[in-house]
């Protein structure tokens, strides 16, 4: 039992209270590249969900086997051997949306969610929990991918899904769909997570949870793992 | 000969303006945001990043075709490529401490950063997806450091300018900027006339 109430807990923090995009805002290029429409978004989110559920079991079940000294670079490479897998079967079954992902799919490979969480969770816990790690954290970045898509489908083209929504009087506003209109959503995002905190501030409330992660200062990220590290650990060295 | 340079060139202004890497393609976005506070720091980043793009499209299309195309292992070019990369920064970084202490001095705390840097992979991905040659893949890659530090040190000065402006509370910070960027994007779109 409290091994079930700890996967849903995994899930709900990964959903919820520590959602990737709207509470720690890591990931952020692939956010703004692919959700010119809410099925990119979707189809990212859940590629991205795959490798990080998968490469979370394997750091973690390898996590006594991997030296601390070399254990990024051993992170990359199994992460990037899932993106590989995931290359594959998209390229494969789902050529559609392979095509509209272009890129973007390898990148996966450098998205801060990913080694982030190998970081943060992953090599420290067991295989379980790290799996439905994954799969919490990949849920978020799922939801919060499709809704932006959908948002930016909304004014950029008045349809969600492909289905058209809006009356045929609606004039899209075409510039929400092009680069542009992706710094603005998400300026907008940032702006209302910022008014949250204040206001949870106010009211005394601990918003420490709420980071501005990679879009902040690259400096100060270390905590989520992404920019700082260097490909081996070279303080020992220096320390001669 | 000079229809092969007048393709180089139009490839420079190609990736440099008219598909900028920061504000169409959205690579190397936490760079171009966190460490555009001062032109000085803006344009050391962007000294670095042109460096690093340079040389890694050049080792990245060098491996692909003297390792993996003879070897028939095209599909673990993301593998190869993001530890190639990760290597090449710290052997440089290494390099840089070792014989040029002054360049090392000016770069030297841009360089790790630079590691997991997807504007690299992307670069490096790119020439593979398009089939450049070696030499074309390193004035691309070059092209497109270039494009990133002109975005980086524009963004830098306007935020100089904007440090004293009085900005809504909720917007300070990361909004704010990311509405500059956007009206910057605005602004690269002109360039698609260009070619």
């Amino acid at each position: 039992m409290s091994k079930q109430s700890s996967a849903g807990e995994r899930l709900i923090n990964g959903i919820i209270k520590e959602n990737p995009t709207f509470v720690l805002t890591l990931g952020m290029c692939p956010t703004l590249a692919v959700t010119t429409s809410a099925m990119n978004g979707l189809g990212m989110g859940l590629t991205t969900m795959v490798v990080l559920a998968l490469s979370n079991m394997i750091i973690s079940a390898l996590r006594n086997v991997i030296p601390d000294k070399v254990r990024i670079p051993a992170f990359i490479v199994i992460i990037a051997s899932f993106v590989t897998v995931m290359q594959l079967l998209l390229q494969g079954f789902l050529p559609s949306l392979y095509d509209s992902l272009g890129i973007y799919i390898p990148l996966i490979v450098v998205n801060c969610i990913i080694l982030g969480r190998a970081e943060a969770y992953a090599s420290k816990n067991p295989v379980i929990p790290s799996l439905f790690d994954g799969i919490g954290m990949g849920l978020g970045f799922s939801l919060a991918l499709t809704c932006i898509g959908a948002v930016r489908e909304i004014l950029g083209a008045g349809e969600v899904f492909g289905f058209r929504i809006m009356p045929d009087s609606y004039v899209p506003f075409s510039i929400f769909v092009m680069a542009p209109g992706a710094f603005f959503v998400l300026a907008t995002l940032t702006a209302i997570q910022n008014k949250i905190k204040i206001n949870g501030e106010k009211k005394g409330k601990d918003m420490s949870r709420i980071q501005s992660g990679c879009s902040e200062d690259c400096f100060s990220c270390g905590k989520a793992g992404c920019c700082e590290h260097k490909f081996y650990d070279t303080d020992e060295k220096e320390g001669k | 000969m000079l229809a092969q340079v007048k393709d180089l060139l139009l490839l420079v202004i190609g990736s440099a303006l008219v598909s900028n890497v920061v504000l169409s393609q959205f690579l190397g976005l936490c760079p171009f945001l966190g460490v555009s506070k001062k032109v000085e720091t803006a344009a050391g980043m962007g000294t670095a990043v042109i460096f690093v793009i340079t040389l890694a499209s050049g080792v990245a299309g060098v491996i692909y075709k003297f390792i993996l195309t003879p070897l028939h292992i095209e599909y673990l070019q993301t593998i190869v490529f993001i530890l190639v990369i990760a290597a090449l920064v710290q052997f440089v970084e290494m390099f840089l401490k070792k014989f040029m202490k002054s360049l090392y001095e000016a770069l030297g705390v841009y360089l790790p950063l630079i590691t997991t840097n997807c504007a690299v992979l992307g670069v490096a991905l790119t020439n593979v997806q398009l089939e450049y040659g070696i030499l074309t893949g390193i004035v691309n890659g070059f092209a497109t450091a270039l494009g990133f530090t002109i975005s980086i040190i524009i963004l830098a000065g306007i935020r100089e300018k904007m440090a004293y402006n009085d900005i809504p509370e909720s917007f300070k910070g990361m909004p704010i900027v990311l509405l500059t960027a956007g009206l910057m994007a605005i602004a690269f779109c002109g360039f698609s006339g260009l070619l």
